[in-house]
């Protein structure tokens, strides 16, 4: 079995006196689609933020590529290039064009010169299909397009992983499909990504792993068959029932 | 009603063109303040609000110091203390840095808070997502916080220089000889109100563009939508 792209040990994260996180370990093989599942509150989106260190682990380690992200010293904006992020609520800059949006991290910290990284910011759209919205602004596209680009701009510095940070929940329901979309073409594509989202029929049909959490630990992981199909814990149980109350 | 009584007191174009020399080169005086002062309040409270964004306990204690005197203290005080009082501690200074320096402190203080509320008021996951793609702390703040700040500070921004530039008239109060210092003079010189009137318009002249400049600013800056 080749050595996981994302390797997460015993990773801890307390606010205060509130622990969010209690010894989680995961290992993300390359090319796979991780899906994470729980409650809200079960620390699922801080574990994702610990992950580029949006969010500072009280301890454990995180590997990315055998690269301890975690290490003191650490080169962290470096590091960051190689693990993409997208947000809920997309967190576009207001004020700059798409293109310029996709392309900023290509300038200013890879110092790409301008075509190259146009060259490249075109590249990173046309996969999410917006080539045609390159020289919009953000305030000018519906949500699923925010979304896209918010795609974009990660997969233009060429990530070894994307995490994605409930992707869909500020979306209206019918421009949810075509964000899924682009994620289940990326995951075709070869693309590692660990998705944290409710959208059950998505993690059913896409998901080559998923992860149940609560209370900041990890309950129960498997395939999507088993989770969904055969779960044995009773609080995935209680959780699964409550999630198709609300679909059904 | 006596209408000539009132020409000649107020709008005597002899007397006007006696002193109009001495009021253009109050203007000039005016003019340099004003963007002397302009630039310097900005900058420095720029400077100050991104370095309070960098959460330094004891910094930011005398910036809020700062920014709180600053603010409260009439500048007509500040231009004297420099001018009058500091001369005695082995500082001194012409009336026009005197002025300046006043002036520029308290453009700071104010800039300082409006430019504060601004990188306040940008959503946290802005800098998120530039720090998620490797941008570090000062490329997220120039490239991504203060561009949305700045927009979102425009209309006071520009409120707040259009007032302070006209303060530069205090200067007058240290013997600057600014546009309507001059004119005062001129007033008392000729023992007519007519230099007044032209100060007035000296004034118009000066800040009516900067209003204007301000409005284009405004309007400039909206988001694109």
């Amino acid at each position: 079995m080749q050595s996981p792209i994302l390797k997460i040990t015993g990773l801890h994260k307390s606010f205060g006196d509130n622990e969010v996180l209690k010894g989680i370990d995961l290992n993300v093989t390359k090319g796979q689609l991780v899906f994470m599942i729980g409650p809200s509150g079960s620390g699922k989106s801080t574990l994702l933020r610990c992950c580029n260190r949006l969010e500072e682990p009280s301890a454990g380690s995180i590997l990315v590529d055998d690269e301890d992200i975690t290490a003191r010293g650490a080169n962290l904006n470096r590091i960051r290039q190689n693990i993409g992020m997208v947000f809920q609520h997309f967190n576009l800059y207001r004020h700059m064009s798409v293109l310029d949006n996709v392309t900023l991290a290509l300038r200013k910290v890879q110092k790409l010169p301008k075509d190259q990284a146009h060259a490249r910011g075109l590249e990173a759209l046309k996969r999410v299909g917006l080539l045609d919205k390159a020289t919009a602004y953000p305030d000018q596209l519906s949500g699923g397009q925010q979304q896209r680009v918010g795609i974009a701009r990660s997969l233009a510095l060429r990530p070894k992983v994307v995490l994605f940070d409930e992707p869909t929940s500020a979306l209206d329901p019918e421009l949810v499909g075509d964000v899924l979309k682009v994620m289940r073409e990326l995951k075709e594509d070869g693309m590692t990504m660990v998705v944290v989202s409710h959208e059950m029929g998505f993690a059913r049909a896409a998901a080559d792993h998923v992860v149940f959490m609560d209370a900041g630990q990890i309950v129960e992981q498997g395939p999507p068959s088993q989770i969904f199909g055969a779960p044995t814990h009773p609080r995935t149980q209680a959780f699964l029932a409550r999630m198709s109350e609300h679909t059904a | 009603m006596d209408l000539k009584a009132l020409v000649f007191s107020f709008f005597n174009l002899e007397i006007a063109w006696e002193y109009l020399p001495d009021i253009l080169k109050g203007m000039v005086v005016t003019i340099e303040l004003g963007i002397v002062v302009a630039l310097t309040g900005l900058f420095v409270g720029m400077i100050l609000a991104v370095l309070r964004a960098l959460q330094i306990k004891t910094l930011n204690f005398f910036i809020i110091c700062f920014a709180d005197i600053m603010r409260a203290l009439p500048p007509l005080v500040v231009i004297m203390m420099l001018f009058f009082a500091f001369p005695y501690i082995q500082i001194s200074m012409s009336a026009f840095t005197a002025t300046w320096l006043s002036l520029s402190l308290v453009l700071a203080a104010f800039v300082e808070e409006i430019c504060w509320a601004g990188i306040v008021s940008v959503p946290k996951g802005q800098s998120e997502a530039a720090r998620s793609t490797g941008l570090n702390w000062l490329q997220s703040m120039l490239y991504v916080v203060l561009p949305q700040a700045v927009r979102l500070t425009v209309a006071p921004l520009t409120n707040r220089v259009i007032a302070i530039t006209k303060s530069t008239a205090l200067g007058s109060v240290v013997g600057l000889s600014e546009v309507l210092n001059n004119s005062q003079s001129a007033m008392s010189n000729s023992g007519n109100a007519t230099p007044l009137m032209l100060g007035a318009i000296g004034c118009l002249v000066i800040f009516i563009p900067v209003v204007l400049l301000g409005r284009w600013t405004e309007t400039r800056f909206r988001w694109k939508q």
